[in-house]
Order: C-alpha cells, then sequence, then structure tokens
C-alpha cells in the first residue's frame, strides 16, 4: 500500500469506527487501572502467571503428551493439527460423523485464525456464532476489530441498524437490552437445535484435560452443554501444567481486558462434561435420567506456534493471554482500531507478533509501523511481555525483506550498521543525529533550506515526511559547545554528574540544557557535557536494531569511565533514559546494563533526590504569588518507568500548582508523527492531549512536558508556549 | 456470628448489585419461598436438614426447564474476594439449570466459604485431579457490553441472589 493509500485508509476508519472504538477502548482501560489498583499483590501475580508461561511453553512438547493423556483417560480425543487446513479437516470430519447440520460456536480467536467458519459453510453446515458480538461481525460479515471484543467498532446505532435490516422485526430494535433480549432468543433457538458445540479454551490443564473459558454471557456454557458434541479448539500455546496454575490468570485475565475484576463465569470444564445433554422438547424425562452421552474432541492447532517457539524473538508471543490490554492501553489503537492496527485475524500491540508467527512477516508488516514504542503496554500486560521489542524486531526483519530503490541516496550520508534494503525514510529518521549534527554545522542555512517549498517537498516525496508539519530548528550553538565555552566553578560539590547530550538537547532544545546545568550547578553538583553518541532511540524506532546496537556500545563506552569515577548519568530527554534502563538489556553485557541503569536519572527525578537530600529548594525558581499553574503531560516512556511523580513533586514543593494530562501518549512519538501516512492518527491522538489543557481549569495554566516529542505536538496543536519542566525551575 | 471471610463475601457482592439473604436450614424453605418467582426448579441440596419448599420443581425435565423462571441450586463453596459462586456440573443438570432460568438462586453455606482465589484453586485442584469433574465460578449475573451498553442476561441469568447458609 502507497503511504498516501495507507493515509486515506487510516482515515476512513478513524471517520467511520474511531468513535465507537475510542469510547469502548478507554473504557476498558480506565477500568483496568482502577481494578488492578485493587489487587495488592497486582505484581507478584504478574511474575507468577510470567512464570508459569515461560515453564508452560518450555516444557510444552512433554505438557502435550501428559494432555493427551488426561483427555483420553476422561474419554475425550486429543488432535494436535499442523496448520489450518489440516485442523479444519479435523474438525469437518467431526462435524460430519455426527451427521452434523449446524454447529454453534463461542467466542474463539483460534478458530477466526482457521477460518473454519468458511470451511464447514462449504460443507453446508450452518454455522452460527453466539457471542452476542461475534453473532454481530458474522451478520456484518466483518473480521473482528478487537481481540476480545470484536464487535468494538460499532455502535449500538449501528447493530440496531444491522438487526432491524437483517431480520425486520414488527417493532424496530433501538436499546442495547432489546438488541440483547433479541439476540438472546433468537441465537437461544439455534442453540436448542445445534448438534455440535464449539469452544475455544482460555487455558488447557495438561495434568487434568480441563479447560478454562473464560465469558460473561453465558453462551459459552450453553454451547458446551446443550449439544452432546462438544469440539474445543486452541492454540498449543494455552497448555498449562497443572489447576492450581490457572490462578494467577483467572485473578488477572479480565482486569486486565475489560477492568472487570473477574467475567461473569470462569468455566473449568473437563469434558466430555457430566452433565446430561439438552433436548427441551422433552417434556417427560427428567434431567438426572437423561444420561451424559457426550463426545468431546480438543484440537489443538500449531500453524507456526512451535516454529514461534524456538524463535528467540518471537518465544513471548506464546505467552500472550489475548486479554488486550496492550490494544486498549494504545493510544493509535484508540483512534483506529483493529481492521487498521491488525493483521488476518490479531490485531493490537502484541498482533504484530502473532501474525508474523503465524501469517509470516509481509502481514505483520502492514500494521507494525503503528506500534510507536511508546511502552504504554508494557506495565499493562498480564504476563510482562515486551510487546514494543517483538514489535521492533518484526520491524527489522521487515526492513532486511524489503527492496527500496533509493538507497544509493542515503549510503553516503548516513553510515548506519544496517544492510541495504531499509526504506528511505526510516533510514533517515533512524540517522537523525547524523542529519542533526549536520543541521547545527550549517545552522540557520539549513532550517532556511530544510523549510524552502522545493525541500518540503522532496521531503515528503523521498522521505514521507509530511508537509503540515513543523520541522524541528538546528542551532548553532550547541549545548556541548555552550557549556565548554562557559566558566563553571563548583568548588566542594555534593555530586558530580555527566549531563547525557541528547540529539535534541543537543542540537535542537539547547535552552532546557542549559536549564538542567544551571538547575544542577545551584543545587552544589558539578557538572561535565562529555560526548556521547546518541542513545540509538532513533534507529531502534525505524526498526534498524544493528545501528541501535552499535550506538548502545558507543554510549556505555563513552560514559562507563564516568560511572566508575563516581558520576550520576542525567538524562533529559525520556526516550533516551528508557534505552539505557530497558532497551539496552539487549545489546550490553548484563553487568554493563545494570550498571548505567543503576547510575542513570531521569532530570526531574535527579532533582528531587538531590531535594530530598538536603539541597535547597530556595535557590530554584519558586512559582510567583500570580502563577497560573501548570499542565503538566510526562512522557509515555517516563511513566513506564514510574517517573512522572518526581516532576510534579518537585514542581508542587515549589509551590506550582500541577494539573496532569492522563492520555497514554502525545502520538506524536519521535519520527511518527512527522511520516506524511501517519500525520493524520498522530493529531487525532494528539487531540486528546490538547483537549484537556484547553479546559476551563487548564486552559490558562503554562504548558509542560518532558519529551521533545510530546513539546513538538503540543507546540503544533496549542496557541500558547511549551516548555521543559526544568526550564520551568532552574534559576 | 457473621465471620470476616463472609462479611467480605458479602461487601463483593454488594459492590455487584448481587442481592443475599441470610438464614438457617430452619428457615430455609421459607426463605427460598419468598425468594422465587414461580415457575421455579431446581436440583437436590446437599445440605442437612435444607430442603426446597414444594413451589420448587427438583429434577425437573427439560422442557420445564426452559419455562421456569427461576432455578435454585447448591453452590460448592463462594470465593469472599469476588463474590463468587462455584456451581459444580453434576449428572443431575446442576449446570443448565443454574443457567437458564432469568433468577438464578445459589446456596452457599457460609463455611464454605474461602477467602480468596488462591485458596479456591487449592479445591479445585485436589478436587479436580481426583474426580475430574466440571464446575462454574460465577460471578454475578450473565452480562454484555457488546450491545452498545451493559445489559444483564445476555444468555445466562439477569439476576442472582444468593442465599448463604448458616448453621
Amino acid at each position: 500500500m502507497s503511504k498516501s493509500d495507507k493515509a486515506a485508509e487510516i482515515r476512513r476508519l478513524m471517520l467511520a469506527e474511531g468513535d465507537a472504538v475510542e469510547q469502548n477502548t478507554k473504557g476498558f482501560n480506565a477500568g483496568r487501572y482502577d481494578s488492578v489498583s485493587e489487587l495488592e499483590n497486582y505484581e507478584e501475580l504478574k511474575d507468577r502467571a510470567r512464570e508459569i508461561k515461560e515453564d508452560a511453553i518450555a516444557r510444552l512438547p512433554e505438557l502435550i503428551d501428559q494432555l493427551r493423556d488426561a483427555v483420553e483417560e476422561n474419554g475425550g480425543t486429543l488432535y494436535v493439527a499442523d496448520d489450518a487446513a489440516d485442523a479444519n479437516r479435523y474438525v469437518r470430519d467431526v462435524v460430519a460423523d455426527n451427521d452434523g447440520d449446524r454447529v454453534v460456536k463461542s467466542k474463539s480467536m483460534t478458530t477466526e485464525e482457521l477460518e473454519v467458519n468458511d470451511a464447514l459453510e462449504r460443507d453446508g453446515v450452518d454455522v452460527v456464532e453466539t457471542d452476542l458480538g461475534e453473532w454481530v461481525i458474522q451478520l456484518a460479515d466483518e473480521a473482528p476489530s478487537h481481540l476480545i471484543a470484536p464487535a468494538i467498532h460499532r455502535s449500538r446505532e449501528d447493530i440496531a441498524e444491522l438487526f432491524n435490516e437483517t431480520f425486520d422485526p414488527d417493532e424496530p430494535l433501538e436499546t442495547a437490552a432489546e438488541l440483547t433480549q433479541f439476540a438472546r432468543e433468537r441465537l437461544g433457538e439455534q442453540i436448542r437445535d445445534a448438534d455440535v458445540g464449539m469452544t475455544g479454551a482460555n487455558f488447557i490443564t495438561a495434568d487434568t484435560g480441563t479447560m478454562a473459558l473464560v465469558t460473561s454471557e453465558g453462551n459459552a456454557r450453553k454451547s458446551a452443554v446443550v449439544p452432546d458434541t462438544h469440539v474445543a479448539v486452541a492454540g498449543v500455546e494455552k497448555v498449562v501444567p497443572s489447576v492450581e496454575d490457572l490462578q494467577p490468570f483467572v485473578e488477572l485475565i479480565a482486569r486486565s481486558g475489560t477492568g472487570q475484576d473477574i467475567t461473569s463465569y470462569v468455566s473449568l470444564l473437563t469434558p466430555p462434561v457430566e452433565s446430561p445433554t439438552v433436548d427441551f422438547d422433552d417434556d417427560e424425562t427428567p434431567l438426572s435420567e437423561r444420561g451424559s452421552d457426550r463426545e468431546f474432541h480438543l484440537v489443538l492447532v500449531d500453524n507456526g506456534r512451535m516454529a514461534m517457539r524456538e524463535d528467540d524473538q518471537l518465544r513471548e508471543t506464546l505467552y500472550c493471554i489475548r486479554c488486550s490490554a496492550c490494544s486498549n492501553s494504545c493510544a493509535n489503537f484508540q483512534q483506529v482500531g483493529g481492521h487498521a492496527f491488525g493483521g488476518e485475524t490479531y490485531s493490537g500491540g502484541i498482533g504484530t507478533g502473532w501474525e508474523a508467527g503465524i501469517e509470516g512477516l509481509d502481514v505483520a508488516g502492514e500494521f507494525n509501523d503503528l506500534c510507536t514504542g511508546c511502552s504504554r503496554c508494557v506495565n499493562a500486560c498480564p504476563v510482562k511481555i515486551d510487546i514494543p521489542w517483538i514489535n521492533t524486531v518484526v520491524r527489522d526483519r521487515v526492513n532486511r525483506g524489503t527492496d527500496e530503490e533509493f538507497d544509493w541516496l542515503v549510503e553516503g550520508l548516513t553510515p548506519d550498521a544496517e544492510p541495504g534494503g531499509v526504506p528511505l525514510q526510516k533510514r533517515f529518521f533512524g540517522n537523525f543525529s547524523t542529519v542533526a549534527k549536520l543541521g547545527s554545522a550549517t545552522a540557520p542555512v539549513s532550517n532556511w533550506l530544510a523549510d524552502a517549498a522545493p525541500s518540503r517537498w522532496a521531503m515528503d516525496r523521498l522521505l514521507g515526511i509530511d508537509k503540515r508539519r513543523e520541522l524541528p530548528t538546528f542551532q548553532r550553538e550547541t549545548l556541548r559547545s555552550w557549556f565548554e565555552r562557559r566558566e563553571t566553578a563548583i568548588d566542594d560539590p555534593t555530586r558530580e554528574v555527566v549531563l547525557y547530550p541528547d540529539v535534541y538537547t543537543n542540537h535542537v532544545q539547547v535552552e532546557r540544557g542549559k536549564a538542567a546545568v544551571r538547575t544542577l550547578e545551584a543545587l552544589g553538583v558539578r557538572v561535565h557535557v562529555p560526548e556521547v553518541a546518541s542513545s540509538g532511540r532513533a534507529p531502534l524506532s525505524q526498526g534498524m536494531i544493528a545501528t541501535a546496537e552499535s550506538h548502545a556500545h558507543d554510549v556505555y563506552g563513552a560514559l562507563a569511565e564516568h560511572v566508575d569515577a563516581g558520576r550520576d548519568v542525567v538524562v533529559v530527554e525520556p526516550s533516551d533514559l528508557a534505552m539505557f534502563e530497558r532497551e539496552y538489556e539487549k545489546f550490553l553485557p548484563e553487568r554493563s546494563f545494570e550498571r548505567l541503569r543503576d547510575n542513570s536519572y531521569e532530570v526531574m527525578e535527579y532533582v528531587y533526590g538531590l531535594l530530598q537530600n538536603g539541597g535547597d529548594s530556595e535557590r530554584l525558581r519558586r512559582a510567583p504569588a500570580d502563577d497560573p499553574g501548570v499542565a503538566y503531560h510526562s512522557h509515555c516512556q517516563q511513566r513506564t518507568l514510574g517517573l512522572e511523580g518526581h516532576t510534579v513533586a518537585v514542581l508542587e514543593d515549589l509551590d506550582y500548582d500541577v494539573v496532569t494530562s492522563d492520555v497514554e501518549c502525545c502520538g506524536m512519538a519521535g519520527s511518527f508523527g512527522y511520516k506524511s501516512d501517519y500525520y493524520e492518527l498522530s493529531v487525532e491522538v494528539g487531540e486528546d492531549l490538547a483537549g484537556q489543557f484547553t479546559t476551563d481549569e487548564t486552559r490558562d495554566r503554562t504548558v509542560v512536558a518532558s519529551g521533545t516529542s510530546c513539546l513538538e505536538q503540543l507546540d503544533s496543536l496549542l496557541s500558547r508556549p511549551t516548555t521543559h519542566p526544568i526550564e520551568l525551575v532552574a534559576p | 456470628m457473621v465471620t470476616e471471610t463472609v462479611a467480605t463475601f458479602e461487601d463483593s457482592l454488594g459492590q455487584l448489585d448481587v442481592e443475599w439473604t441470610h438464614t438457617t436450614s430452619d428457615g430455609f424453605e421459607a426463605t427460598v419461598a419468598s425468594l422465587i418467582e414461580e415457575p421455579a426448579v431446581g436440583v437436590s441440596l446437599p445440605f442437612d436438614g435444607a430442603s426446597l419448599p414444594d413451589a420448587v420443581t427438583v429434577d425437573p425435565t427439560a422442557a420445564a426447564l426452559e419455562s421456569a423462571r427461576t432455578s435454585v441450586t447448591p453452590a460448592s463453596f463462594g470465593v469472599a474476594e469476588y463474590g463468587s459462586v462455584v456451581l459444580a456440573s453434576t449428572p443431575g443438570g446442576a449446570e443448565p439449570v443454574s443457567l437458564y432460568p432469568e433468577l438464578h438462586v445459589p446456596v452457599v453455606r457460609a463455611d464454605d466459604v474461602v477467602p480468596g482465589m488462591p485458596e479456591a484453586f487449592d479445591r479445585f485442584g485436589s478436587e479436580i485431579r481426583e474426580h475430574r469433574s466440571s464446575s462454574i465460578i460465577a460471578t454475578g449475573p450473565s452480562a454484555t457490553a457488546d450491545m452498545g451498553d451493559l445489559v444483564f442476561g445476555a444468555h445466562g441469568p439477569k439476576e442472582v441472589h444468593v442465599v448463604i447458609l448458616d448453621e
């Protein structure tokens, strides 16, 4: 898809589905925050869940053997299907052997993956989805737009229109209650006469052959119990060792997904179940005398999963419990939903991993770039999957498989560690530090030229940089050259620090760097601003992992000696700090990673620490008596690191009245908002934040943000100036 | 006396907007009779001295189940933290009986309420390994938000009223 086609598709989906998706995902997301905050042992449960999944996937072949024994002892059959065709063939045979005319299904993403409905329908079988949301998209002939709420993109009005057109009821349906009642009755009749019930399974225990089904409507209970033949279809990764292992997942899954503490029903079925088969036309036989002559088939689906298990980078995807927290906490997903941010079946942040493993890189590559790496999903994931990393790996692999014709243009300008094939746009943004160096060296001419119409045309055409975005203005005097030229004399310092000259602070937002130096010195700290390579955030965000890794080695090399000399590393740009604290774990030896991580601080976090340890706040700039207050937006990655509170505390300590935003991300996310295919989505996400800072309560407040991207986005969307918190408090 | 665990159970039910009534085996029949809407069906209860009122058809036919408005079934135990009741599947049809009617009245002994999920899964572990049984952890009524707003009674009961049997 070309960039303009992609932009048009995103625009179309934002218009058609954006409102419903936004309202629902934000509701789920807010519910998640509330629900997990009530769990005293939330982190412990996540650790336990992670541990169980790691162990289960490591021992999967052994667990499948154990499960097979258990299912057979129980009187059922286990079939491991190699791929979708194999699974569908097996299911079709089971249905045919039972002379099945109708199959009722409860919601199962794995059967969506297999497209089992189509396979059965080709045999003339009537397949009915009984989950209300799934039924809606079956009637509308659409794909699910969300892992657990498949019709999340449709409003009540949409659904009413669909039902009224499809069924032409005597009285047009309107309210949610009327629609639900209509669906209940209609689907109840279909379940009544069904020959086979098909369900998914959220978890399956190897010790007993018990499946856990997490639902709220009760349709899965009916589908599993009313017909006498039950087919359960699940990915091989759903197997856990024992019944007790279900506990952390039962406590986490609904909280993480919809924000409920638990769903209405968690069925723990050990099929074939003892419940009598139900024939509602039978008005003579008491239920207890009907007997339970049941058939049960468990179909475990490989379809690429066993290969993912061997893949050191994609393996983590198999720990996913499909709760949808990564979708709901994703600012981009909240605006476009899974029809844009999704592949053949799976959507949202983790969708890339699933689609890469199951369908292939081409499908994953179609929506992978919608992950900006903001990392807001990382803490939300109940099994602690590093979802941004999976997206980065997939991007890297997609890059390596791509042919791009303008490579010759950048080979000289951007000496990176990537092979040919990385798209030009990614290569440009990935090597932004080189661009910035050149930009500062030739400023202000570089800024005039960059802004000139022919340049913008070329940037748009060759690099996909949207013409509507204002470009950063490079400063002729970098932070480092300013610092080297000035006299500093801190005698008897309390601490010594290295102020990390990140690309933006050094070349573009130089004032905030100077403010950091003044603040630190005012608190008795001796500051060094050595030459250090850029962190690798820029290439990493473009999926250029080899280049990012070479930056990590350079940065560590430049900083290690300072750390050994007892100097702390202070970082202004949160996305660079996040590199040191999170991603460098992938690039550096463990001891090196830990040494840098443990000695690195966000600048306001560091100021907070200084003030807590006797630093004199009188030396900083307090809020004047008539201060209008502060509207503060913390950076996404900064919040993932748990560092929002430090800025707020420092500002409040200095008498500023602080209101904080509660959006997940500003939508700019480094290069994302510059790209012409994503510009409008970026603005749509940013409007949420801008809206929060233009209410009656906030419109007169000083706008403060911690990240370069956040500041750029706010600058473009608000009509008042923005600033970094360090500039507010610096003397 | 209401133990701390039962008090937590009540709090959780309150948060789910699920009503509950305490009774003893002496008052059980009358309590249940006052809660149900007819026609009512049920399965026999394994609790000493607690029997269902005549208005409840025990061990109904499937046809009677389909037309019933209330069902009364026993819970193996309750989970205080969540306000959940555990409904075991039985050859007598406790599972469909608890699912189809609009109002479900589960009966749980106060002594059978456990504090949280760790205790619940300890019980499930040994029980399921020994008997290969099936159970539903049911928490509040059937619900859906798929039609654009939260609605109770999607495929299962619209309302749940828990009877807590004190001894």
